[in-house]
């Protein structure tokens, strides 16, 4: 035992004590060979921490530097707080997502609150006011143990953070199998604005300069988030609740404005909101970016409650905190602003010139580290990969029934619209703001959500992207997929892409299936990323998503962020007048491996995801921002999982207008899920410019009909649906409450 | 004339109402914070939406309290104008200002949507640019919007035609269906006796511009504008107060 920690209770490393701090016996070594010595507790803690998966992407950094993450309009890639790209007119924007999978299922309400919570101090500490969110949701079957309480308090918890905070929440994406049952998935997405130039940075920099604490006390709650967060579930997982934090949407609100009116004095050298691992990672990566020390006056950090160790204090992980590095001289100014919006704040230290991270408490010295081989030189594994062995059986094209075994076609695509998976989330997105802050064009319910850039006729649209069984199947395809269909979305609102954002979840990466899904999903969305020219710029890996060593399927949820020249030509995604013509783009051809079809009605899923056409793609691409652009369509809605037939009867669905065509499909194909495909209607004078310019786009199409009524026709070969579209929207916007048994 | 849009801690449509006075209506406009004791001779004041004080205790109570609206209450009784959207129409009832008191939603969910509003009352400073009868499209965006008050109370609030605006349907039938959240009487909107009062659950400043889709809520801004502005000096006790 050395002088470090002599104020704290003798610390006898046994390997019970590394396992409760996730910890192997090579990382304790390693520990102690950066030390010299042996490490105090606080000092275990803290490394426990900085080193867990979560925090220090020990098992997918080798991968994620496959992700292409430069650009023409990025301004800041992965390793700050969020990513941020230009937007044009002297804007850019921040965004980034994060999973909060594992608190959300062990306390849903919490949960999913901390989760925006935390995105949004993510945003607003690089100097972005936060202006949108969304959230992709993967929950297990609705008849699974907890599942109703696990959705309605998710659902809860996003709405009255965003809510209160005053964030609209205008798009997202909800999911239900039964590979989630034991394991949900909440991934959280938030975008912000600044001008180009008032960007700030969790850098820290210059000896003197004071590290300032601002926001809620330090209590004990999340102590030991990170470190759950990087394990699997068992039966004991439901008495980790204490390790599940409490959010408090006021007063984040109130530190988003005393954040941004600080940063306005300009005495702000580096901040960072404290998240996971709390004061540790925020103060600890810092430093480390800045390749500074610091030293800090554990005495000083605001407490909640008397009697919390140093360890506990670096540990915990209580919500809507920030640390600041002031200039120094110039704390006051900043102490000013955070004590009118009724806020603590306090002077925890200071930037030294050391490389060290020294901590005292009570006179005594509890920790005294250097920063940088425990931040920027934290473990990093190559796990071993091994391809599932039943690969070629999953491969193995499936046989297809024809709709005719599932009530015909109507009968057919009454029951995929009364299918949770395909209908109107409305339930959902209702009990979300989607209209503060007056920027909102497209809300919930669209391919993609689009706002306004005030003050400028630009919009900033976006989109969350994925699909599981895709990437259980076949995890490259599955990766490139998620990347393809959020393009393809974005380009249905006429945005070019500007930056990706992703929330990688994975099953635990120790399992070498495992880590070859998540190396074939990187390697696929990088793929397609590198082919349509949308970087990376942030993201989030959460690994250990399992149940009694029953992993999800991996879902890498991409969130996508694309820019509108002039939201005035925004087409709807559906259909909005009576009498337009009806244009299919895109070939079609059967494409059932892991199809909806399949899935929900046979309970069938097998074969090999639809091949990925990353030129085609872009084609489809260019085509659609190029019509809209112009002005030429006034619908578009892309084709996606339930394939032809479930994307028309969408656009019929939303403004209660029908259709009248002629399928260019039969049978079964009308749900097949091949890609690259999107409908737009327009006014029957511009049609034959819409088909010139497809066929100028290398793009096949063909005009199937028109618009209005208030039925939707559909002629098949020799087969006809008819369904009036009222009968249609009842199946559809009361399926999820009656499942829910509401 | 100068219109203040009050920020409490935790209001979040206080930027918005600003965008509309400011930018939309081209009005001079400045934000009053909480603990200001006077509004700066502002003649038109905005209590905005949010959850002031993180609607702790009730919504609206903790704000009723602030140094700033013993200085609305004070320029309301001498006949200022005085708009509360949403939580401002929460606390504009917790002060007294206007009547009666906001219970959880029926469905005790928060909820986002356009509704449709009948204007039962014209003439008003904030009614005077609609028609008897108008239906107006709006969204609303709130957990506790169901009001409420004695049945005796409510019959003199009708009485004296205060309810100024009521959920109904696209073609203005008001109807159960068509209220989202239980209030009694279908009531989305009321006034104060003088009529310079007004408190409402939806929020006209998210439907100001055409560029959102909808301009519905726009001349509900305007005439109180208009009004404050002493453009027009048809109404009485309200233009007069705020001409002062």
């Amino acid at each position: 035992m050395s002088v470090v920690g002599q104020g704290e209770p003798a610390l006898q490393v046994t390997p019970e004590i590394l396992k409760r701090h996730g910890m192997t016996g090579e990382e304790f070594e390693r520990l102690q060979k950066i030390l010299g010595r042996d490490p105090s507790w606080t000092e275990l803690g803290i490394t426990s921490a900085l080193w867990s998966e979560h925090c220090s992407y020990k098992s997918s950094k080798i991968y994620l530097r496959e992700f292409p993450s430069e650009g023409p309009h990025v301004v800041q890639g992965p390793g700050e707080n969020a990513g941020i790209v230009d937007i044009g007119h002297g804007w850019v924007a921040a965004f980034k997502m994060e999973s909060h999978n594992h608190p959300s299922f062990i306390e849903p309400y919490q949960g999913s609150m901390t989760g925006v919570g935390g995105i949004l101090r993510d945003i607003f500490t690089m100097g972005a006011r936060p202006i949108a969110c969304m959230d992709s949701l993967r929950f297990g079957e609705i008849d699974a143990p907890r599942m109703r309480f696990l959705i309605d308090g998710v659902v809860r918890g996003i709405g009255d953070y965003g809510n209160c905070v005053g964030i609209p929440t205008i798009g997202g994406e909800t999911g239900f199998h039964r590979c989630y049952n034991g394991n949900i998935l909440v991934n959280a997405f938030a975008l912000g604005i600044a001008r180009r130039d008032k960007v700030f940075h969790a850098r820290a920099s210059g000896a003197g300069n004071p590290v300032l604490y601002a926001g809620s006390r330090t209590g004990r709650d999340g102590i030991h988030g990170a470190t759950m967060a990087s394990e699997s579930f068992d039966a004991g997982s439901a008495k980790k609740r204490p390790t599940v934090q409490v959010g408090d949407p006021f007063t984040e609100k109130i530190l988003l404005e005393a954040c941004l009116e600080a940063m306005r004095t300009g005495a702000i050298v580096a901040i960072q909101d404290m998240g996971a691992a709390g004061l540790t990672s925020s103060s600890f990566e810092m430093a480390g970016r800045g390749g500074t020390g610091l030293r800090l006056d554990l005495d000083q950090v605001p407490l909640r409650e008397a009697g919390l160790t140093p360890y506990e204090m670096m540990l915990s992980e209580s919500q809507e905190r920030m640390v600041l590095v002031a200039k120094k001289g110039r704390e006051e100014e900043l102490i000013k602003v955070f004590r009118r919006w009724g806020l603590e704040v306090a002077s925890i230290g200071e930037i030294t010139d050391t490389g060290r991270a020294v901590l005292t408490w009570h006179g005594d010295t509890v920790a005294d580290i250097p920063i940088r081989p425990l931040t920027e030189e934290a473990p990093v594994y190559r796990r071993p990969v091994a391809e599932p062995s039943d690969l070629a059986a999953r491969w193995q094209a499936p046989e297809v029934p024809s709709p005719d075994v599932s009530g015909g076609l109507l009968g057919t695509l009454e029951n995929l619209l009364g299918n949770p998976e395909f209908a109107c989330k409305s339930w959902i997105w209702m009990q979300y703001d989607y209209s503060v802050r007056t920027n909102t064009v497209q809300g919930p319910g669209g391919d993609a959500a689009v706002l306004l850039l005030k003050g400028t006729p630009a919009g900033i649209a976006m989109t969350s992207d994925v699909n599981p069984v895709y990437c259980y199947l076949d995890p490259r395809r599955g990766g490139m997929q998620a990347v393809a269909e959020a393009v393809r979305n974005l380009a249905c609102a006429g945005a070019e892409p500007v930056g990706l954002t992703d929330c990688l979840n994975f099953g635990n990466p120790e399992n070498p299936e495992i880590s070859w899904q998540f190396r074939e999903v990187v390697r696929g969305m990088s793929e397609a990323c590198k082919a349509l020219g949308v970087p990376v710029i942030s993201g989030n890996v959460s690994f250990y998503n399992e149940t009694e060593g029953q992993s999800i399927y991996p879902t890498p949820t991409v969130g996508m962020v694309g820019v509108i020249p002039n939201v005035a030509h925004l087409p709807d995604p559906n259909f909005t007048r009576a009498g337009d013509r009806i244009v299919l783009l895109g070939r079609g051809s059967a494409d059932f491996g892991g199809a909806a079809y399949l899935r929900l009605l046979h309970d069938i899923e097998q074969g090999r995801p639809p091949a990925v056409d990353l030129d085609a793609e872009l084609r489809l691409a260019r085509l659609l921002r190029g019509l809209i652009a112009k002005s030429l369509v006034r619908t578009a809605h892309d084709l996606s999982e339930g394939g032809f037939l479930i994307s028309l009867a969408e656009c019929c669905l939303g403004r209660g207008m029908g259709a009248t065509v002629t399928a260019p499909y039969e049978g079964a194909d009308l749900f097949s899920e091949t890609q690259a495909r999107a409908i737009v209607a327009c006014a029957p004078i511009v049609v034959e410019r819409v088909l010139a310019a497809a066929e100028e786009a290398g793009v096949p199409a063909v005009d199937l009909g028109e618009t209005g009524g208030g039925e939707l026709v559909v002629r098949s070969g020799s087969d006809i649906l008819r369904a009036p579209v009222s009968t249609l929207h009842e199946i559809w916007s009361t399926a999820l409450p009656k499942a829910l048994g509401l | 004339m100068k219109c203040g849009v009050v920020v409490f801690p935790g209001s979040n449509c206080d930027h918005d109402v600003y965008h509309v006075l400011k930018h939309v209506l081209e009005q001079d406009a400045t934000f009053l914070w909480h603990q200001d004791e006077s509004l700066k001779g502002c003649e038109l004041i905005v209590l905005p939406g949010g959850f002031s004080y993180g609607d702790y205790l009730r919504a609206g109570a903790l704000a009723a309290l602030s140094p700033v609206m013993a200085a609305v209450k004070r320029h309301a009784e001498a006949g200022g104008l005085v708009l509360g959207i949403c939580n401002g129409f929460q606390v504009l009832l917790e002060t007294g200002l206007l009547p009666g008191a906001m219970r959880r939603n029926a469905n005790l969910r928060f909820q986002c949507k356009d509704i449709y509003l009948k204007t039962e009352r014209t003439g008003l400073p904030f009614t005077r640019k609609l028609r008897e009868g108008q239906v107006l499209r709006l969204p609303i965006a709130h957990a506790e919007g169901n009001y409420e008050d004695f049945p005796e109370a409510l019959d003199r609030l009708e009485a004296e035609r205060r309810v100024v605006f009521r959920y109904c349907t696209e073609d203005g039938e008001v109807t159960a269906a068509a209220n989202p959240n239980g209030a009694a009487r279908n009531i989305a909107g009321i006034c104060n006796a003088a009529g310079n009062v007004l408190g409402l659950m939806p929020h006209p400043e998210r439907c100001s511009e055409s560029v959102l889709g909808n301009t519905d809520g726009l001349a509900l801004l305007a005439g109180a504008v208009e009004v404050a502005r002493g453009a027009f000096s048809g109404t009485s006790g309200a233009a007069a107060g705020a001409r002062r």
